[in-house]
């Protein structure tokens, strides 16, 4: 499965708002079919960008302070974090262009 | 590199038969079309594999499961049996077809490209949008196409279904098992849905119908907080609170990589020669939804997905020796140990 680092309600500040990389967060759930599509897509881009962005994962049937925190209401969502702020959002599995295209601004 | 793909060392080699779509359609033609020693490739989507019915929960209706299935488990059987008889699958995007020629190219969005003397289109179709101003911006907002996927966010809310087919009911009952009420609109006074859904819906405590209803606008700033509606006998406007809106009204087939390319019928569906599945182009056959606008059941798309394999199979054995002989390299090709 994903080499990201899952992320709880309890880390979230450590792993992602306080970082000093950008945080790419990826909301999934068990049941959650386009959530397992889109991961190694997710999983793909990070590597190709470790330098830049680091991929974490929020399991939001566990974690659902969080997912209520930031109003998920469809999965997958991708949400870019930098300095404790989201700066892009993504919903949905989209193919790997789509993806790098949406997160362009902040990859190169 | 695409995920789920087993290292021949003749992927990319003249293949005779590629077969664009992963629903039943698709897997069916795979799975003939294996038996026929046509060593088929299939294209699977990269986020979309399986099909519409990995959207699904229980399948009732699909025979030889008296007990039911669930969709993504029945979708995991097809491709299971497909890759048995030897398909090999990609999970890719095709974003181009070059179908004129013997040779069909097949170029994928990670830019390989493939070619075959054959090609089964079986891409189905997409889910149909209302169309109103605010849709796609609410989209994953409180507004979604998919209530297996979301309605696990609408725990205790009060939402609502477009349509009255089989699909919107299904959704709904589905919702009821989040929502504390779920209204369905539907534009005229009558459902196309079967009986036996339908009989669900009505006693469905949490269900109550608006019908001879239109969405007219999708209201909320960050999310979805109603919608306007207007009555379809008298005209009548009026607004519904809402948290969610689940849009149910059918879908249309994918045919935008075909367009300029193959024959269509008035309806937007492939035209295909009679009953069989060949299209106005020599070795390119159609099957699934994207022929047809009427039944569009997983059953009927499989019935169809072997018509095609067997149309391909017919096809390819009359081709000249020496246009064969190029993809029959292909199938004494031994796979390469992973």
């Amino acid at each position: 499965m994903s080499t990201a680092k899952d992320v709880t309600d309890a880390s979230f500040q450590a792993d992602v708002l306080d970082s000093e990389k950008l945080v790419l967060v990826d909301f999934w759930a068990e049941w959650c079919g386009p959530c397992r599509a889109v991961s190694p897509i997710l999983d793909q881009i990070a590597a190709e960008h470790s330098d830049k962005i680091e991929l974490v994962k929020v399991n939001v049937d566990d974690n659902m302070e969080i997912a209520a925190k930031y109003k998920i209401t469809s999965i997958p969502a991708m949400k870019l974090f930098k300095g404790g702020e989201v700066v892009k959002s993504v919903i949905g599995a989209k193919p790997k262009p789509q993806l790098e295209a949406d997160f362009a601004e902040w990859l190169k | 590199m695409s995920s789920g793909m087993t290292p021949h060392k003749e992927l990319f080699s003249l293949r005779q038969t590629i077969i664009i779509g992963s629903g039943p359609a698709g897997y069916t033609a795979a799975i003939y079309a294996a038996r026929a020693n046509l060593r088929p490739l299939l294209i699977a989507s990269s986020v979309e594999a399986g099909g519409e019915l990995m959207k699904t929960t229980e399948v009732e209706n699909y025979p030889g499961f008296p007990e039911g299935i669930m969709g993504p488990d029945l979708m995991a059987a097809f491709q299971a049996q497909a890759e048995r008889f030897g398909t090999e699958i990609v999970l890719d995007d095709v974003i181009s077809l070059d179908l004129s020629g013997d040779v069909k190219r097949v170029t994928l969005g990670n830019g390989d490209v493939h070619e075959a003397l054959s090609v089964i289109f079986a891409t189905g179709s997409a889910y149909r949008k209302l169309g109103l101003e605010d849709e796609e911006r609410l989209s994953g907002h409180g507004v979604s196409w998919c209530a297996t996927c979301d309605g696990f966010f609408f725990r205790k809310k009060t939402i609502a279904v477009v349509g009255g087919g089989d699909s919107a009911m299904e959704e709904a009952n589905f919702l009821t098992k989040f929502a504390d009420k779920v209204y369905v609109i539907h534009r005229s006074g009558s459902l196309r849905a079967s009986k036996t859904m339908q009989d669900r819906s009505f006693e469905n405590p949490k269900i109550e119908f608006l019908f001879n209803q239109t969405v007219e606008h999708i209201y909320g700033e960050e999310a979805v907080t109603g919608v306007g509606l207007r009555n379809t006998v008298d005209g009548a406007e009026t607004t519904l609170d809402l948290s969610g809106l689940f849009v149910a009204i059918g879908a249309d087939p994918r045919t935008h990589l075909v367009h300029g390319m193959l024959d269509f019928n008035s309806d937007g569906t492939i035209a295909v020669d009679g009953r069989s599945s060949r299209t106005n182009i020599r070795g390119v056959f159609a099957a699934g939804d994207v022929l047809d606008p009427t039944y569009r059941q997983a059953v009927t798309a499989a019935g169809s997905g072997t018509v095609a394999a067997l149309d391909a199979e017919h096809y390819l054995a009359s081709l000249p020796k020496d246009l064969l002989a190029g993809a029959e390299t292909v199938a004494q090709t031994e796979p390469v140990p992973a």
